[in-house]
């Protein structure tokens, strides 16, 4: 059985709260793939905890783009009724788990950035986005201090921990170009005072992410060539598996309920 | 799950209108700021706590279960220890 993608007009500020959406609702499935299967119980915890934190958000966002919207869509359609293409989400977050070091880096590299993105927004003209920001600040702080202390342990830990460590960071290190991106349509939103620049958070980030990793007694690559795309849907294969599982049940049977 | 090889700590959390930490449970961690965020993760998950405390389980000095009649029984039978037999007046307040 097949059912019909939805169709958005995708509005400049529509566009960008789903871009925000999409990178909270798959990094948070991401995170979730590990509920049952990470290294300790105490970690299998942490993990579902900070994925919650990331639905949240996600439903957050995607229930104001409807509003905005107002086009018949809703949170769960956003979610469960577009395919591939129409994700909007950073490379990043929809790169496999792999094993847990890869998860920690994957999860340090975004954290280090929401945190100084979701603080910045804040300060947003747009009395919604200020709201959920201000919310989502404290999740993605707490999410920044957990993954910076695992990288910490995992870096200057074994040298089978380090290895993993820094094998992660150099293999994701191309997918962190794409958080400081931005296109004509959000610039126009940056004037606007709704969102920010996000290029602006480079510096910061950099240091944030320099001070830990030379903590962790790790290296960040010299290659500075980035890889972009998934803000325009263009994706890695990894995300059409990923929302295959995400969407199955809504797609088997449309409308289900609890 | 494999039971990590990683040391025992006690956890003890702080309600909010809670007077003092009490005893929640235990956890594995590597070490005493990752035992702190684990607690968190696990003891706080339903707004239950607004404080931490994490111990090492190794340096709780325990009573031995064994001894219980020598150093419980003779308790039992005072109850003019306890104070029951006279009223407290509003006005004093939580005891």
């Amino acid at each position: 059985m097949t059912v019909a993608n939805i169709q958005i007009s995708e509005t400049p500020l529509v566009l960008y709260l789903l871009r925000r959406a999409d990178d909270a609702l798959i990094l948070g499935h991401r995170l979730s793939e590990w509920c049952g299967h990470a290294p300790m119980l105490e970690e299998d915890m942490a993990l579902a905890n900070m994925g919650l934190d990331l639905l949240g958000q996600a439903r957050e966002l995607y229930s104001y783009a409807a509003k905005i919207e107002a086009n018949g869509n809703d949170e769960d359609k956003f979610a469960y009724l577009r395919e591939v293409g129409q994700y909007r989400n950073l490379l990043l977050v929809e790169q496999p788990n792999g094993d847990f070091a890869r998860t920690m880096v994957r999860q340090f590299f975004y954290a280090a950035f929401a945190d100084l993105y979701w603080r910045a927004m804040m300060r947003s003209r747009d009395a919604s986005l200020a709201a959920i920001a201000a919310k989502s600040e404290k999740e993605s702080a707490y999410h920044l201090r957990h993954s910076s202390e695992w990288i910490v342990r995992l870096g200057d830990g074994t040298a089978e921990s380090h290895a993993r460590a820094q094998g992660a960071i150099d293999d994701l290190w191309a997918f962190t170009g794409e958080m400081f991106w931005l296109d004509d349509r959000e610039r126009a939103l940056v004037d606007a005072g709704i969102a920010i620049d996000a290029a602006s958070l480079r510096a910061p980030w950099l240091k944030t992410i320099t001070n830990v990793v030379s903590e962790a007694t790790l290296t960040l690559p010299t290659n500075n060539w980035m890889q972009q795309g998934g803000r325009s849907g263009q994706h890695s294969e990894h995300l059409g598996h990923l929302l295959s599982e995400l969407q199955s049940m809504q797609r088997t049977f449309p409308g289900a309920t609890w | 799950m494999a039971t990590p090889n990683v040391p025992l700590w006690e956890v003890f959390i702080r309600s909010r209108n809670g007077l003092a930490h009490k005893h929640v449970g235990s956890l594995h961690a590597a070490d005493a700021t990752l035992a702190l965020q684990a607690a968190r993760d696990i003891y706080t998950r339903r707004g239950e706590g607004l404080s931490i405390w994490v111990v090492p389980s190794s340096a709780i000095t325990a009573s031995d279960p064994a001894e219980k009649g020598m150093m419980f029984e003779p308790a039992e039978s005072k109850i003019y220890r306890h104070p029951t037999f006279y009223d407290v007046p509003e006005e004093v307040g939580h005891m």
